[in-house]
């Protein structure tokens, strides 16, 4: 059963990103970004991180993916003409970027030679009350600056976005 | 007839190698892609396959730790799409359009 | 249970916490009490308080130290600690933020973009180094480049009507949030090998492993890629050229100096504190970096006739200076980053002073042509101006040249000859076009540009730069002893 909503939705997210990237249409990639964040909210789960991924849902899939569409909307972005860069580019960074992958999956394939099976339910450390316990007592101090930064991101919204004056 | 054995559970490098998928595919759409949203889509997409390792490790360690990680990135994408759009909202306000390769006063 | 939030905890968050107070309490008195343009002046001294308090903080942990004798000490278990170095880098930033908060009065004026936001930002953005410098576990770290980054997309888009700033900003936006992306997985590749994201936890598991782990390779693959790129070394450094020509000039001035430093102490926290065991993965890579810098940084420079971009470039060759005091690593090699970022801070700054001080309604005044036979039209910025790019070049007796010294000594020592010849023969170069510019200034005819009317704030930073770049030239004694207290270890 773990193994079937693994690949089930592991297929939907890669199919989901593929699209982000081919999809001419602005609307259409951000629809299909917020299938990708699904489907990995699924996977958090399967991973016993219940917190992490009712965070996804609400905050990714939720609130960034709504500013996304809202600012697309907005700009009243349509299909781009040619959505691609150069051919040179793309011959260039293409076999780069399958070097990459390649690589990345025969060094994970040998730094763990015996990876344990990831079985729902055998961690069950993930729940917004252990999430809690270490975001205010050992993670504290991350957690008071992310205040500040999102202090910021405010005042930058407003300060970019505002009207001129007089 | 025996019954077809289904595995039952896949090891904890398949959830890392759909990451680095995730991750390359991002990284492609970044290179890629000419309009400004769509890129900043791509970069999204990069971080939520490193939330995905996160939480795999995390649950490699037994540890809520890498959860924590992955929720302060969450909070980092958050505030930097608030701010990115609103940058990108003023770059169509002075020039009327968002493909990369349009905007280039400053040259390269 | 343990107690969280203690005394110790308070005492080194204190520097922080007061330039997020300040930040904060500078934007409220913006909106509710000054909120005439004419007023808005006073809030750089709001600003300059909140920076010497967060100074008098920073003294009291230095003052500390001393008394205890304690090589260092440690809060937020293990997340945050405070010694000579992370005193030292703080001690950079403040002198870089107040250097920029009383040359920017008058540019945004020029501009016609006078917020008080500016200087909240400012004091934001410090926040963020403070934990960029002092931070020892990758939450904080990774929490600090972004509310440093953040600001500076912020800040580098400044001048909202101004297509070159938005651009900026832009490109400055994309390609930072993209190297955030690989530092991101870097970091989560070292919590992989080591089950935990505290760094001295980190290095105890990495000293263990095996220097040939591939796992452990990626990690420092992607880590180093997301740090150059902050820091701005090739071949990451495509986002520092525009970022700088497009930025307001005070703003490029502080992307330049704080920005750089806050970068390179995470550099050299992570390479040579919790990564040293493991030299032999990253050095070449770092070499390669190192080589690419400074081959691109001034050679790019030489045919530039913009400024502003032309300091882009050298400051991505700078990057590679500093960088060879992290190959080589050993205490003349740290000592020379040390010094080297305290004394960019000041000629660097001064450089940027000179053009601010050059603009003028209408008038941009970022052309190499724009400084023509400025000798005769206001000696004093030629003169200066001069200093800071001998400075910058490296010729004795200014303070660029006690920087260069230390770097080459400590190259020397740990015997890497062929970098040290390397980055002799690139100095040279160097110091080929910041001739361009003294000869533009000294021997071609005058052009039209008026005179400038330097302000208070402008004054006073040209005194404090000039006077540092020559003292540490003159007399570098104090601040090399001052750097040997920053010593990690």
């Amino acid at each position: 059963m773990d193994a079937i909503l693994f690949f089930l939705f592991a297929a939907i997210a890669v199919v989901s990103a593929i699209n982000v990237v081919v999809q001419r249409h602005p609307i259409s990639s951000a629809l299909s970004l917020v299938g990708v964040m699904g489907s990995l909210a699924v996977l958090y789960l399967l991973l016993g991180a219940e917190f992490i991924a009712a965070a996804q849902m609400i905050v990714y899939a939720g609130a960034i993916m709504v500013l996304f569409v809202f600012v697309i909307m907005l700009l009243n972005a349509g299909a781009e003409k040619s959505p691609r860069k150069g051919w040179i580019l793309t011959a260039v960074a293409m076999p780069l970027l399958v070097l990459f992958l390649g690589m990345v999956s025969y060094i994970i394939q040998r730094g763990f030679p015996n990876a344990p099976l990831v079985v729902f339910g055998q961690f069950t450390g993930g729940s917004p009350k252990d999430v809690g316990m270490a975001l205010f007592t050992r993670y504290l101090l991350p957690f008071e600056i992310t205040s500040v930064l999102i202090l910021i991101a405010i005042i930058g919204a407003v300060v970019l976005a505002r009207k001129e004056m007089e | 007839m025996p019954p077809i054995p289904l595995p039952t559970a896949v090891p904890l490098t398949y959830y890392l190698i759909l990451s680095a998928i995730l991750f390359a595919l991002g990284v492609a759409g970044f290179l890629f892609r000419k309009s400004l949203i769509t890129v900043f889509m791509s970069i999204e997409l990069m971080l939520n396959a490193v939330n995905l390792t996160f939480v795999t490790f995390s649950y490699q360690h037994k540890q809520v730790d890498g959860h924590l990680f992955t929720f302060f990135v969450m909070v980092v994408a958050a505030a930097e799409a608030a701010v990115g759009l609103a940058i990108i909202l003023t770059v169509f306000k002075n020039r009327g359009t968002l493909a990369v390769d349009e905007i280039d006063s400053l040259k390269l | 249970m343990n107690q969280f939030y203690t005394p110790t905890d308070h005492f080194s968050l204190l520097p922080a916490l007061l330039l997020a107070l300040f930040g904060c309490a500078i934007l409220m008195l913006d909106f509710f009490v000054l909120p005439h343009p004419r007023q808005k002046r006073w809030l750089i001294f709001f600003a300059l308080l909140g920076e010497f308090f967060a100074g008098l903080a920073l003294y009291r942990q230095y003052r500390f130290l001393e008394d205890q004798s304690i090589p260092a000490l440690r809060a937020f278990s293990d997340g945050l600690i405070i010694d000579g170095f992370s005193i030292f880098f703080n001690a950079i930033f403040v002198a870089a933020a107040v250097l920029v908060a009383i040359i920017s009065y008058r540019y945004l004026e020029v501009e016609g973009e006078h917020h008080g936001e500016f200087y909240g930002l400012i004091l934001l953005a410090q926040c963020g180094m403070y934990f960029l410098a002092s931070g020892t576990e990758l939450v904080t770290i990774f929490i600090g480049i972004e509310l440093m980054a953040v600001t500076f997309y912020i800040l580098v888009g400044f001048l909202r009507s101004d297509r070159r700033s938005n651009e900026a900003a832009m490109k400055y936006l994309l390609l930072g949030a993209f190297s955030s992306g690989f530092l991101a997985y870097g970091f989560s590749l070292l919590y992989a090998i080591t089950g935990s994201t505290r760094l001295p936890k980190i290095a105890a598991e990495l000293a263990q492993r095996p220097a040939t782990d591939p796992l452990l390779l990626l990690a420092i693959v992607t880590t180093l890629v997301g740090l150059l790129f902050k820091v701005g070394a090739a071949p990451f450094h495509m986002w520092a050229p525009d970022a700088y020509e497009g930025a307001p000039t005070p703003v490029t001035a502080y992307l330049s100096v704080a920005s750089k430093a806050a970068s390179v102490a995470v550099l050299v926290r992570l390479f040579l504190g919790t990564l040293a065991p493991h030299r032999i993965n990253w050095e070449p890579m770092l070499a390669v970096a190192v080589v690419l810098s400074l081959t691109i940084g001034n050679f790019s420079a030489l045919s530039q006739t913009n400024l502003k971009r032309l300091l882009a470039f050298s400051s991505i060759s700078h990057a590679g200076y500093i960088l060879l005091g992290l190959i080589a690593g050993n205490r003349t090699g740290l000592t020379g980053i040390c010094i080297y970022l305290f004394v960019y801070t000041f000629m660097n700054t001064g450089a940027f002073l000179v053009l601010i001080s050059l603009r003028q309604k209408g008038m941009t005044g970022d052309d190499i042509d724009d400084l023509n036979g400025l000798i005769h039209r206001s000696p004093g910025h030629a003169l200066l101006m001069a200093l800071f790019l001998l400075s910058l070049g490296g010729i004795p007796p200014t303070a660029g040249f006690i920087a260069k010294y230390y770097i080459f000594l400590s190259l020397v020592e740990t015997g890497h000859y062929a970098l040290a010849i390397t980055a002799a023969l690139f100095v040279a170069v160097s110091i080929y076009y910041y001739f361009r510019i003294v000869r533009a200034m000294f021997l071609n005819e005058a052009g039209q540009l008026l005179p400038a009317l330097p302000g208070w704030g402008a004054r006073v930073g040209f005194a404090v730069t000039a006077l540092a770049t020559l003292a540490i030239g003159l007399y570098p004694e104090p601040i090399i002893r001052f750097a040997g207290t920053s010593l990690l270890r």
